[in-house]
């Protein structure tokens, strides 16, 4: 009886580990593919001649990525559009956040239903679109020429997130508050001293979701930002690779690039946009977790 | 509430009288000064109230304003003219879209994206919803805290690359070959295995509308599997380990440990994210669709948000692609509140 029980769990636990490295391999494969083609000299590329460790092992993709000027705007506008939007979407969430968990709010539930019924129903994307049209067209009569703070403020934020720090806010014992009323403190002072200290971990979670979507964000750069210049880091790869992957701009690579192939320069261009959420990857994750857990259910 | 006349006149007991009830006399006055009330806790509390007003200005510019510009699926497009001066046309963009009306493979069009779109949603609930949970299970049966920290970084990882660089990713594995580079990695440890022949995987597997959709969800599962697990982890590690020990005096195996402990244990947390992913069937992600179709595949590919981006942003007909749009969000919001009605009725616990 007692050995049966064992076997089963061994099978079990055998199992679980072949699978789990089956599925993390599958998972970091890719990344080292990736890094290996990057570094390779063009005829092992071209002709697939690698499986996982870098043949003929160049730096070329990597030199002349780093020496395009375009490349590093476009880095300099994503750092630019993640900066100053995760700062613009964590104050307000903050603040309305802050408001919304106060009991004696009047209205209370009619300004949380405005939030939850963006989660709801949205308009879509054309209409949305026109919308940012004609914000443009007022930006410009402003003497705004700059589109790169009409994508800083035009993003609207994400109403989960605001929900889940509300949350947090009213998790936060009254007494507390009072104590701070009765040493004098004004509104601004509770929030500052007592809420923001007291919710960290959920702040810093819900940064990190808004910083990462403004790292990543593709779509509405690309349909509101006019002027090459100004390009986002991933509407630039984008752009890279739709050039790259055309038959009329690679005809005459080899002449031009004799050591690395058309694929090494787009891996090098991923690689270059990676590297920094990988550096951090470790330190954030955690915070993800938490987020994920106080999100699931509660509202 | 309605005071009576026994609120008014309350018996004294001394001198044998009726007399007045003085604290209904201040219930009244509160009562009748109701407001004036609540204005003065406005008042006071103006800070509350200003910090709200710039989240409530955002969202009534990025959210509600476009809502306003929907109604141009009513109207006639002139994009010269502003929403609020054009022409009425009534529900004609609505009528070419179902029935055909004037322009009937438009029509056809239509009913093909909304087909993908609930298609795709649909595989990517049979297929990708179980996938966090199996894993989660496994990540269970690790017990090293490292050894499963290891585990959890790598396969949380695809989750937090962009769109952009997923899809180019998967475009470049699975490339086509030409006369003077071979085809993708995947692609050619496809046709090794003998999956998919060699003529297709060569052609470029996205430029063929029978492999859209695999790629679609195997990309899905890969980029979210992992990550997805953390909510089902977290249930799984709730439970008392008395449990697995009582089950196992019981004489129960693993599988039945797994039938009548984790199961149950993590029933509720399954139904209620099972009830989300319902409740978002035609919420899809537009931007992934946009970056892996092209005009090859758009058979299987093209999904109602693409359709309208097509004609609307693209294109110019953007009052029929407001309709197009409308028919799909009004549908997904019944879906969301269905689902959420289901998920309060089912467990007491609404999603929003």
């Amino acid at each position: 009886m007692k050995r049966r029980l064992e076997i089963s769990e061994l099978v079990f636990k055998i199992i679980s580990y072949t699978l789990l490295t089956v599925f993390a391999i599958c998972c970091l494969y890719p990344f080292i593919y990736t890094i290996s083609a990057s570094i390779s000299g063009r005829e092992a590329v071209e002709y697939n001649r690698l499986v996982l460790l870098p043949k003929d092992i160049q730096f070329d993709a990597f030199s002349e990525t780093f020496n395009d000027n375009m490349f590093w705007n476009s880095y300099t506008n994503t750092l630019f559009l993640t900066f100053y939007g995760t700062i613009w979407e964590v104050g307000l969430s903050i603040l309305g956040a802050y408001a919304l968990s106060k009991k004696r709010l009047l209205f209370r539930k009619g300004f949380n239903f405005f939030l939850v019924f963006t989660m709801w129903f949205s308009a879509g994307m054309v209409p949305q679109y026109l919308n940012y049209i004609n914000t443009k067209q007022v930006f410009n009569a402003m003497g705004i020429m700059d589109d790169k703070w009409l994508v800083v403020i035009a993003m609207g934020m994400a109403a989960m997130n605001i929900i889940l720090l509300r949350n947090s806010f009213e998790g936060v014992p009254s007494e507390i508050e009072e104590a701070a009323i009765v040493d004098g403190a004004t509104e601004m002072q509770v929030l500052w001293r007592v809420y923001i200290p007291m919710s960290k971990s959920i702040i810093a979670t819900v940064s990190l979701f808004f910083g990462i979507s403004r790292w990543n964000g593709y779509f509405w750069a690309r349909q509101m930002i006019n002027n090459s210049n100004e390009y986002p880091l991933m509407v630039f790869i984008r752009r890279r690779l739709e050039d790259y992957t055309d038959p009329d701009f690679t005809a005459g690579w080899s002449n031009l690039h004799p050591t690395y192939a058309t694929d090494s320069a787009i891996y090098a261009l991923i690689i270059c946009s990676i590297v920094p959420i990988l550096i951090i990857y470790p330190f954030i994750q955690k915070y993800f977790a938490k987020g994920v857990n106080a999100g699931g259910v509660k509202g | 509430m309605q005071a009576t006349c026994s609120d008014y006149l309350i018996f004294d007991a001394e001198n044998g009288v009726y007399v007045e009830n003085p604290e209904q006399v201040v219930r009244d006055d509160v009562e009748k000064h109701h407001w004036l009330n609540v204005a003065r806790t406005v008042v006071k509390d103006w800070r509350l109230y200003l910090m709200l007003v710039p989240m409530i200005l955002v969202f009534l510019f990025w959210r509600y304003f476009p809502m306003y510009e929907l109604l141009g699926c009513f109207k006639v497009t002139d994009p010269v003219k502003p929403v609020a001066d054009q022409f009425y046309s009534g529900f004609s963009y609505f009528n070419t879209l179902i029935f055909g009306g004037t322009n009937p493979g438009l029509s056809a069009e239509f009913w093909r994206a909304f087909r993908n779109t609930f298609l795709l949603s649909f595989y990517g609930l049979v297929f990708g919803f179980p996938m966090p949970i199996i894993i989660a299970l496994f990540f269970n049966e690790i017990r090293s805290n490292v050894a499963r920290s290891i585990y959890q970084v790598i396969t949380y990882l695809p989750k937090f690359m962009s769109t952009v660089v997923m899809t180019s990713l998967v475009m470049m594995l699975v490339k086509q070959g030409s006369q003077t580079s071979g085809m993708g990695i995947l692609s050619q440890f496809l046709v090794a295995i003998g999956a998919v022949d060699e003529q297709t995987a060569f052609a470029g597997l996205l430029n063929n509308p029978s492999f859209f959709r695999g790629i679609y969800q195997i990309s899905g599962i890969w980029e979210t599997a992992g990550y997805d697990s953390i909510v089902f982890f977290a249930a799984i590690i709730a439970i008392a380990p008395t449990r697995y020990e009582a089950a196992q005096i019981d004489g129960a195996g693993k599988m039945a440990q797994m039938r009548y402990v984790v199961l149950p244990s993590i029933l509720s947390t399954v139904v209620i994210m099972l009830i989300t992913k319902i409740g978002t069937l035609l919420n899809i992600g537009y931007e992934k669709v946009l970056l892996l179709y092209n005009p090859k595949t758009y058979m299987t590919a093209d999904v109602v948000s693409t359709f309208s981006q097509r004609n609307g942003i693209v294109g110019t007909s953007q009052g029929l692609a407001s309709a197009a749009e409308m028919m799909n969000n009004v549908i997904g919001m019944l879906l969301v509140i269905g689902a959420n009605t289901i998920a309060r009725k089912a467990s007491n616990t609404s999603l929003y």
